[in-house]
């Protein structure tokens, strides 16, 4: 296909023709094109609906300002939405679809917003979806739902991967234009770490679309060879396709660089797009200035544009935006826009100049004084209505129309601290102004210098001052010579008429949506912003916003310095959630932590629960068990007919040194610690200083001076954390030390009544492991299948006679290998968390479950723990009058009667009270199918617990709308008198 | 996102610190009686200015060592760092610290052992 609007010259390679897609139709294009280009080359102006009203819409700009031109690249799961023809490089078979539009985008249904678009003003969602309020989830919502968006997801994961970095530098300069490249230049030939970041691929900022000379040679060619050599310098880093969307404290700037986006599908072993985190001294922002439009009645009709970007079109991309062109402009800036069409020979129909003083013209008709009242056209601009300076009308044809408004600088990035813009009347426009984030300073277009020798000069000037503040000496620094012509403006902001004209292209906010805004009393910026949604649309407003806010300072009669402007938040540009996400997705989301014995477990056919961020195996199906109880229930009968064997490697474990190890254990938990004689394991309560029970666990003497402290798997890391804090922070005179060993140790329960027979095959030979020589509670370090270092602790959570054995975590997945061969004479039996579980819930041991952090020592019965003879934590406050009341709650067990189930959640009610919450007197932590009772049984608090054993309960769930009977019991279900754990 | 010199490891990423909030919160020794009113003090009431704030941060993805920090909670500007145990060095942060109120609490008096035989004339008086 012929590229209508192609002209001779610009920086494309023709050498090298690409093909592409859009709706479906193949168009060709060049290397150096991006999509928006490469459609305008092909005479393409329509692409893409307006979000609101589905207004035909074309491309505006010609960078990432861009509010319109918003298209689908891209097929299958790397189908990607609201990307900016401006901002897509060409690359052969691209395929881009417009969005928004339904069934095509010549004929879009939707477009019937238009007409009612009387009703569809600022504030009509606040105003139209308030009632009746059952509307909203069935009626309202999926009406907006459908209604609302751009383009859709492709609803599968993205394949691609996406990283994060980090990068240090002396310099971060921002924008490779004429200021940046100058700053970094002059940076860069002093020796400092430079990093330089462009959002464009091609380096030069406007350079590369100005017909313009600097150092005697085309401009683009001098940012070329600017570029080569910084690209030379071993200490200066240059990131094309990179954009800085944000600066955070302390020199910490967030820099997005499109690895691939470019490429078809990313080079192998390569991130589609990383987000680094640059950690500069200092930077400067040099990211030039974004040229407004002129609101007037129309003024959206796909070819109008800003004038700027047409002549970019045309002197870089060899791309006319139509075959003749009309120029509106407030300023000497549109003239600039008619000799490059004028030098490229484009037809310019007419320069309609809003200022009676404007300059002559000797390359078009000029109309001074005039200004653009209205367009027309189908799909496109054909015409524009003049309302010229006698006030007579006048009609000129055109294909496109270049709008020159007056420069705004990219401020943004110096608001990333809630810096506020200051008003700069000589060039009608915001300037960076207080509250720049420390260690940023502005440089050439972006601070109001417009010109481009004022741009050079400037960003050598402020590379020099940066360069100063960091000692870093500079012997010579010139500037290139360069144009340096003053740009005269004469404010316009809208031209008044009777239709809609358009402020905020991509959020659809007209002058007449400022106007109601500013009637019912809207009128602060950050009200105007809200009520209108003037600039809260991905572009942030940035051809959008101080047209709004002009338009309502004349409504009010302020200036716009008085007005001010609304608050720029990161991210500068778009940025894809899947940038911030980095690889931290699906399994690699957060870290996986896998017990010793995980690959025996997985061999035996183990089902795994993750639990925390552990995989630990949950039963072990046998051959013919088809659910999962009869697993459990297998497991359990055999522990306690027999032996089992679980991996309890998870628990925390704290290691804890020093000649005051027994006294901060007195501190920490609130039973005594420092009288348990050395090879004993003590029960231990935690508190927190409120009172409530932290945690619980055993804690082992080792030695004199060395304690070993078990927490449970769910607070392993929060127990941690808590004894560091009382060590450094409340009791740094104490001579401790402490070091999480959970990861050090493999370990394992082996509980049942011939747990001893088991553990005598595999504990060496000269460790006495008889009742008598090693009872209840005891603890001591030993040696295992000849020689190999172990700790044995003889603990129970099952309530059976237990042991729990730990060697060095290199020999876990050999330990369980042993312990099983030597039970298999006693048919032992491995068990998972569920049986571990069902086991605990017999026995009445808590966990966390009933310690769920509202829940005293005395709720537990356990109230003779907390010591008052000396200093703990958390014993003050748990003597509280109302958390020793003789009503509190207080944990029992409860068996379920009638064959009903008990259910953990469900709150308990006397037998003949009314259910609700005045009545509740308890509810319901843990529950089990208990297998030696033949019932469903629990655990859970109620008031004067210990006094109602026998006494019936209503268990209600009325979120799973169940209900049952109990009986409440003791929660010891299994052996109260601990005889089985001593034998 | 803050740069913060660890006193132990040297500069680095936020994220890889917690912050443990107010600082110079001394616990109060069980021995002393104090009332619930005066124990919340040490417990529950934090300060939140806008301005200068010393704070406790740790280095949890680190060192795992804490540390005391003045930092303009407007500004983020971190003034000092200083270790656990000792006091702000700088005149913001000493005038900081001399300013709060907590210095004059039942409960940081009890903090210190000589308060037990105060406490013990107090109520002989
Ligand atoms: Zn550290």
């Amino acid at each position: 296909m012929t590229q209508v609007n192609r002209l001779d010259g610009g920086l494309i390679d023709r050498d090298t023709p690409l093909d592409f897609t859009f709706d479906g139709r193949r168009y060709g294009g060049f290397a150096g094109d991006t999509l928006a280009s490469a459609l305008l080359a092909n005479g393409v102006r329509l692409v893409g609906r307006s979000f609101k009203y589905h207004r035909p819409r074309g491309i505006i700009s010609a960078g990432s300002e861009e509010p319109n031109a918003l298209v689908e690249l891209r097929e299958g799961a790397r189908r990607e939405p609201n990307s900016r023809a401006t901002m897509t490089e060409l690359h052969d078979g691209l395929v881009a679809r417009s969005q928004n539009r339904f069934p095509s985008l010549g004929f879009d249904l939707m477009a019937v917003n238009d007409r009612f678009s009387a009703f569809l003003g600022a504030g009509f969602y606040y105003k139209t979806f308030m009632w009746p309020k059952a509307f909203w989830e069935r009626v309202y919502e999926p009406l907006i739902r459908q209604a609302a968006g751009l383009g859709a997801l492709s609803g599968d994961p993205d394949p691609d991967v996406y990283d994060r970095g980090f990068r240090h530098c002396d310099l971060l300069v921002i924008g490779a234009g004429p200021a940046g490249l100058m700053a970094a230049l002059t940076a860069g030939r002093a020796g400092a770490e430079v990093i330089l970041v462009d959002e464009d691929f091609r380096a030069g900022g406007r350079l590369t679309m100005e017909r313009e000379t600097v150092a005697g040679i085309n401009g683009a060619d001098w940012a070329a060879e600017a570029a080569a050599e910084l690209v030379s310098m071993p200490n200066v880093r240059v990131m094309p396709r990179s954009t800085a969307i944000g600066v955070f404290d302390h020199g910490i700037y967030s820099v997005l660089e499109r690895v691939a986006d470019h490429l078809p599908v990313p080079r192998e072993g390569t991130p589609r797009q990383i987000l680094w985190r640059v950690y500069a001294k200092r930077a400067i922002l040099a990211a030039g200035a974004t040229e407004r439009l002129i609101a007037f009645d129309n003024n959206d009709r796909p070819g109008i544009m800003q004038a700027s970007a047409v002549r970019g079109y045309v002197n870089r991309w060899a791309a006319a935006p139509a075959e003749r062109i009309a120029i509106f402009t407030n300023n000497d800036d549109g003239h600039r826009t008619a000799a490059d069409l004028a030098a490229a020979g484009v037809e310019i129909a007419a320069i309609i100049d809003s200022r009676p003083d404007a300059p002559a013209s000797d390359v078009a008709e000029l109309f001074a004084g005039a200004v653009v009242s209205n367009s027309s056209g189908r799909r496109g601009v054909g015409h524009v209505t003049l309302r010229l300076a006698d006030g007579g009308r006048k009609h000129v044809s055109c294909g496109a129309l270049a709008v020159s408004g007056g420069w705004n600088p990219n401020v943004h990035l110096t608001c990333h601290h809630r810096g506020r813009p200051q008003w700069q009347e000589n060039i009608a426009a915001f300037v960076p102004g207080d509250g720049v984030p420390p260690g940023l300073a502005v440089a050439g277009a972006a601070r109001g210098i417009f010109s481009t020798a004022g741009a050079l000069a400037d960003g050598r000037d402020q590379a020099l001052a940066q360069l100063a503040e960091l000692g870093i000496k500079v012997t010579s620094a010139t500037v290139p010579e360069a144009d340096d012509t003053p740009v005269k403006i004469t404010p316009l902001w809208h031209v008044g008429g009777t239709g809609r004209a358009w402020l905020d292209q991509q959020n659809d906010v007209t002058v007449k949506d400022v106007g109601l805004a500013h009637q019912e009393n809207f009128r602060a910026v950050e009200h105007l912003k809200r009520y209108t949604t003037l600039g809260m649309a991905g572009d942030q407003g940035r051809t959008s916003n101080v047209l709004g806010l002009a338009v309502m300072a004349e409504l009010t009669g302020k200036t716009i310095a008085d007005t001010g402007t609304t608050i720029y938040r990161p991210p500068y540009t778009p940025t894809p959630i899947a940038a911030f996400a980095g690889r931290s997705v699906g399994r690699n989301f957060r870290p996986t932590r896998l017990p010793p014995s995980h690959h025996w477990a997985a061999e035996q056919g183990a089902v795994f629960v993750e639990a925390g961020s552990w995989m630990r195996a949950q039963w072990f199906p046998r051959e013919g068990e088809v659910h999962w109880r009869e697993s459990v229930d297998r497991e359990v009968l055999a522990t306690r007919r027999s032996v089992g064997v679980c991996d309890v490697s998870t628990l925390g474990k704290i290691d804890i040194q020093g000649n005051d190890a027994g006294a901060f254990l007195d501190l920490v938990y609130s039973n005594r610690f420092s009288t348990l004689p050395v090879g004993r394991t003590r029960y231990g309560l935690m508190l927190r200083e409120d009172g409530m029970v932290m945690d619980d666990g055993t804690t082992a003497r080792l030695g004199e001076t060395h304690y070993l402290m078990t927490t449970t798997t769910a607070n392993a890391v929060g127990v941690y954390r808590h004894l560091e804090f009382v060590r450094q922070c409340l009791r740094p005179d104490m001579d401790v030390q402490l070091i999480s060993a959970t990861d050090s140790w493999a370990q394992f329960a082996v509980a049942g009544p011939n747990a001893r027979r088991v553990l005598q095959a595999v504990v060496d030979s000269q460790h006495d492991i008889s009742n008598e020589a090693f009872p209840f509670m005891a603890c001591r370090a030993i040696s295992v299948c000849g020689g190999v270092p172990a700790r044995l602790f003889r603990i129970s959570f099952s309530g059976e006679l237990a042991y729990e054995i730990a060697v060095p975590a290199r020999y876990g997945d050999a330990m369980i290998r042993a312990l099983m061969a030597a039970g298999e004479p006693h048919d032992i039996t491995p068990y998972g968390t569920e049986a571990l579980g069902v086991m605990r819930i017999e026995k009445g041991h808590v966990t966390g479950n009933e310690l769920n952090g509202t829940i005293t020592a005395h709720n537990l019965g356990m109230a003779k723990m907390v010591s008052t003879k000396k200093d703990s934590i958390g014993a003050v406050l748990a003597g509280r009058e109302a958390l020793v009341a003789e009503d509190g709650l207080c944990l029992v067990g409860l068996q379920a009667i009638d064959g009903d189930h008990v259910t953990a959640g469900a709150h308990m009610f006397a037998e003949s009270t009314p259910v609700d919450a005045a009545h509740d007197e308890g509810y319901v932590t843990s529950a089990a199918w208990s297998p030696h009772i033949g019932a469903s049984i629990g655990l859970g608090f109620i008031v004067r617990g210990a006094n109602r054993h026998g006494e019936t309960v209503r268990l209600m769930n009325p979120l799973e709308g169940r209900s049952a009977r109990a009986r409440i019991c003791s929660p010891h279900f299994i052996d109260p008198e601990g005889e089985r754990l001593r034998g | 996102m803050l740069l913060i010199t660890c006193p132990y490891c040297g500069p680095r990423d936020e994220s890889e610190f917690s912050c443990g909030g107010e600082a110079h919160i001394a616990r109060p020794l069980a021995e002393s009686s104090l009332t619930d009113a005066e124990f919340a003090d040490y417990l529950f009431l934090r300060d939140n200015p806008k301005g200068l704030f010393l704070e406790r941060w740790r280095h949890a993805a680190g060192c795992r060592r804490w540390f005391n920090m003045a930092r303009d909670t407007v500004t983020h500007e971190i003034v000092e760092i200083y270790p656990m145990g000792s006091g702000p060095a700088s005149k913001a942060g000493k005038a900081a610290h001399a300013a709060s109120w907590r210095r004059d609490t039942a409960a940081e008096a009890a903090s210190k052992p000589a308060h037990k035989s105060r406490a013990k004339k107090d109520k002989v008086s």
